[in-house]
């Protein structure tokens, strides 16, 4: 659990050796490290013309061409601006004059957290802080010492600005005079960082490197590429999740134009064909016996029946236990309890799913937008038949992760099509094809309960969590209860001194990833609004509350007394109903008070504020961005989010059935970003959480109704999904009728 | 064989009758600004303009294109030189930026109807694009500022 001694004392070293460097990957990946990788610019370098290779992120070549590889994928949180911009930094050169490409696979790529080559858990920033920067600056003094060798004069006589090395007498070299000769240099043992009041690009707002090509189509994604000789394949999946062909009766497919192959594999049947639309007309053509598998009568009912018996039957495993909650419990003045659910939810990046892949007799080539270039070429290596480290992953922009390209699923078929025509296949999922086969955002049963003491004082607080285990598909063995699923819980900051969380793990037949906020998103809902109900029971605001229990919380108290301020609580406009919500999680602390009115019984959002204290930042006007970002697609969640499953069948197959926030319904958002000292924290997913507990929690100011069922606007049957206010303990009540609006 | 007219050029496509122009500008042309994301007009992504207004290219067939101008996100102005480009690089609109082009695409058949948009001219606009990344304030921000660029330059 962090806490705010931890975050103090967590400040990054100044100084970094290339043993501690190498160390470091050892721990995690037991491989070599960045200076040592066979990169083919490494080679070049002896003809003079090609680009030094100076470590595992940098080239220059002759010409001053500086070229920055950067090994967490673009998937619009910034990367490949803010990565970019901590070696520019040290490396004194603008940001504007440095060439970005997606870096291959690499053990010097390893982020030590997600032990792997993984964009994820919003840390990219946290675990580069201090390895780029490093990196820019061992990438200058090597620089340096070769023109000083050069000059025969001491290296702390020259200077390295904007891309050029001068000395006391006036000589100046560019770096890329200088480059070949500075890849011979010693990377040097120790190099001083700057300190934060010297740097010149970071916490600036420098405007995003990836923003010229999306403006102009030209930027790639995975389904953009194109190669020689290419094919395009369509691929059925089984309708009941989790099934498999039985058989299928091809002949008629064969026959339509441009058709070239039809293959079927484990998982479904793919077409190929000369074009995509050819390649979907073949697919409706082809005759199908689908094995359902185990999941033929799985629907909804069954699915939260089994995790309700399970919550009734199991006390879980043991996250986190400050003193004896069970027993405060018992001896409470006052307790009360509730269950909370939240559904099954689709990624739904913009981009759907797809693959170009090209088996050849060296290997493979993968063009994909991933997450998990590992794993991705690992994949690749087992569907071509070949070694993984003959599959060389390229990596283009993702239209959208989200977690979603966390997972492979996407990328065998490609690479079966390319290996039996001997020729480049790129397969696209369709939308409905995206939406009916992800891997969806686990549903989760919880039940929490709290006690007061006699003087009125919450003191005993106590959280059951059951749900799906993704990391025991994803990241097996998972021994002790995994953190991806009781987060913003274990770490939950209110100081109430009996603190219980228990996990119990029930499956549910389907495949569940990991999605934009994992469990913080289920864990803040829940445990944000039950905050809010004890407010209530005890008479008391819920931003006095909240105060409370922050006592020894600088930083909460902080972010929730801004977002308060800035959104006028506790003086709503006539009309108007505010609602709030707190959560840590990322290293980052944030607050946001939703301000709803009530519109023919349904909820309309007008404005969303929002205080973030995310330590210091590489680039704020991206920091802002990615709150602004995380607050629509939690809106989406808390308002409509919701996948339903009948016969083991996907019910929303497209953007009418599962519906996503638009422009016009766009509430007013208002992001405060709190200067700090601290650290970097994540920002990618950490604003997601807080949207829907603070639009719930702003409906019963409203209207006395607590949701403890998201969405609140439910597709499903009246009744599902909130209870009237006094109504206690019971568990479901009336859900509002008509659909939402925004502003 | 199908001749239709592509950012000002004519292009001969041999393809199916039914086949979406978005499939043929992004397969057969190579012109892969354009983006797919859902088929079925519900996203924008794949928003081109048929002589200036704003279509969803996923349901129209290469038959019924004709002789009329399609304009692509490659094809709106040489150099990002358009203002709603220029606005959007200056309010760093894009994230993933997958919907980026239909969104372009439909801001600049918006500004040549309504040079000066109010909001509610935006939100009738634009609605019919989905930005999964949330980008909706800054394009509403853009979309304003585009219209002041390109009235400055009048
Ligand atoms: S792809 Fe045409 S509107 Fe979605
Ligand atoms: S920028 Fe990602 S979907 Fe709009």
């Amino acid at each position: 659990m962090a806490t705010e001694n931890d975050r103090a004392t967590g400040a990054a070293p100044a100084q970094w050796t290339r043993r501690e460097f190498v160390g470091s990957a050892l721990s995690v990946g037991g491989l070599v490290i960045a200076m040592n990788l066979p990169l083919p610019a490494r080679a070049a370098t002896r003809s003079g013309r090609a680009p030094a290779q100076l470590n595992a992120w940098l080239r220059i070549a002759p010409d001053d061409t500086i070229t920055i590889l950067v090994d967490r994928s673009e998937m619009g949180q910034g990367v490949y601006t803010a990565l970019p911009t901590l070696i520019a930094e040290e490396l004194e050169i603008e940001l504007d004059r440095v060439a970005i490409v997606a870096a291959p696979v690499g053990d010097a790529y390893f982020n030590a957290a997600n032990v792997g080559q993984v964009t994820g858990t919003s840390n990219s920033v946290q675990d580069a802080w201090v390895k780029l920067r490093t990196a820019g600056a061992q990438a200058r003094t090597m620089l340096v010492a070769a023109a000083a060798a050069r000059w025969g004069v001491a290296p702390s006589e020259c200077r390295a600005r904007h891309g050029v090395i001068t000395n006391a007498a006036g000589d100046r070299l560019t770096y890329g005079a200088v480059a070949a000769d500075a890849a011979r240099q010693p990377v040097p043992a120790r190099v001083a960082l700057k300190p934060a009041s010297r740097f010149e690009l970071i916490g600036r707002g420098l405007p995003r490197t990836d923003t010229p090509a999306k403006v102009d189509g030209s930027a790639q994604f995975g389904i953009d590429v194109r190669l020689p000789g290419m094919l395009y394949g369509a691929f059925a999946q089984s309708p009941v999740l989790g099934g498999w062909p039985d058989s299928v009766d091809s002949a008629a497919a064969e026959k339509m134009p441009g058709v070239r192959l039809v293959l079927a594999l484990d998982s479904g049947v793919l077409v190929v064909a000369d074009h995509f639309w050819q390649a979907l007309a073949a697919r409706r053509a082809l005759r199908v016996r689908w094995n359902p598998g185990p999941n033929a009568t799985l629907d909804d009912a069954a699915i939260r029946e089994s995790l309700r018996r399970t919550e009734a039957g199991d006390p879980g495993l043991v996250a986190r236990a400050d003193g004896d909650a069970e027993t405060a419990l018992k001896r409470a003045a006052r307790t009360h309890s509730a269950i909370y659910e939240v559904p099954l939810l689709a990624h739904a990046t913009m981009e759907p799913m797809n693959c170009t892949a090209d088996v050849h007799a060296d290997g493979c080539d993968l063009y994909v937008g991933t997450q998990v270039q590992q794993l991705s070429q690992a994949a690749a290596a087992v569907a071509a038949g070949v070694p993984p480290d003959r599959v060389r992953v390229h990596t283009t922009y993702l239209g959208g992760g989200f977690g979603r390209r966390l997972d492979v699923d996407f990328i065998p078929a490609a690479v079966a099509g390319s290996h039996a025509l001997g020729r480049p296949v790129k397969v696209i999922w369709t939308r409905e094809d995206d939406m009916t086969h992800d891997t969806y955002r686990p549903p989760a049963l919880e039940r929490i309960s709290a006690g007061f003491d006699a003087a009125g004082k919450v003191d005993s607080f106590k959280l059951h969590i059951v749900s799906p285990l993704i990391t025991a598909r994803m990241f097996p063995p998972v021994t002790g209860v995994d953190p991806e699923v009781v987060e913003a819980a274990v770490n939950c900051a209110y100081g109430i001194p009996n603190f219980l969380v228990t996990y119990t793990r029930q499956e549910i037949g389907i495949d569940v990833g990991y999605m934009r906020s994992v469990s913080h998103a289920a864990n803040c809902f829940v445990i944000e609004s039950f905050v809010d109900e004890l407010a209530a029971l005890a008479g008391k605001d819920p931003y006095d509350l909240r105060m409370e229990l922050l006592a020894t919380k600088p930083r909460h108290r902080r972010v929730l007394e801004t977002a308060a301020r800035l959104a006028g609580w506790g003086k709503p406009a006539p009309g108007r109903h505010l609602g709030l919500a707190l959560m840590e999680g990322y290293a980052t602390r944030i607050a946001q008070v939703a301000e709803i009115s009530v519109d023919g019984g349904a909820p309309r959002v007008h404005r969303i504020v929002c205080a973030v204290d995310c330590g210091q930042m590489v680039n704020p006007r991206i920091v802002e961005s990615q709150i602004e970002s995380g607050i629509v697609f939690g809106l989406t969640e808390a308002l409509w989010g919701e996948i339903t499953i009948a016969n083991g069948v996907v019910q929303q197959t497209n953007f009418d059935g599962y519906r996503v926030l638009r422009a016009n319904q766009m509430p007013q958002i208002v992001v405060e970003l709190l200067p700090s000292d601290e650290p970097p924290g994540g920002i990618g997913e950490v604003a997601v959480p807080l949207v829907a507990p603070a639009v719930c929690n702003a409906w019963f100011a409203a209207t006395g109704e607590r949701v403890r069922s998201l969405p609140l606007v439910s597709g499903r049957a009246p009744g599902a999904a909130a209870v009237k206010r006094g109504s206690g303990n019971s568990d479901r009540g009336s859900t509002p009728r008509t659909t939402a609006s925004g502003t | 064989m199908f001749e239709i007219q592509v950012n000002g050029r004519p292009m001969r496509v041999e393809a199916a009758p039914d086949t979406p122009l978005l499939w043929v500008l992004r397969d057969h042309l190579g012109l892969t600004g354009t983006k797919y994301g859902c088929g079925r007009a519900l996203c924008g992504a794949c928003t081109v303009h048929l002589d200036g207004a704003a279509v969803r290219s996923c349901v129209l067939p290469i038959a019924d294109v004709g002789r009329r101008a399609v304009t692509t996100i490659e094809g709106l102005a040489p150099d990002r030189s358009d203002p709603v480009q220029r606005a959007w690089i200056e309010l760093d609109v894009p994230q993933c930026g997958y919907c980026q082009s239909g969104q372009i695409m439909a801001a600049a058949a918006l500004l040549r109807s309504h040079p000066a948009p109010t909001d509610a001219d935006i939100d009738a606009a634009m609605s019919g694009n989905l930005c999964r990344c949330g980008t909706y304030g800054r394009i509403r921000h853009a979309v304003h500022r585009a219209a002041a660029l390109a009235r400055a330059e009048r």
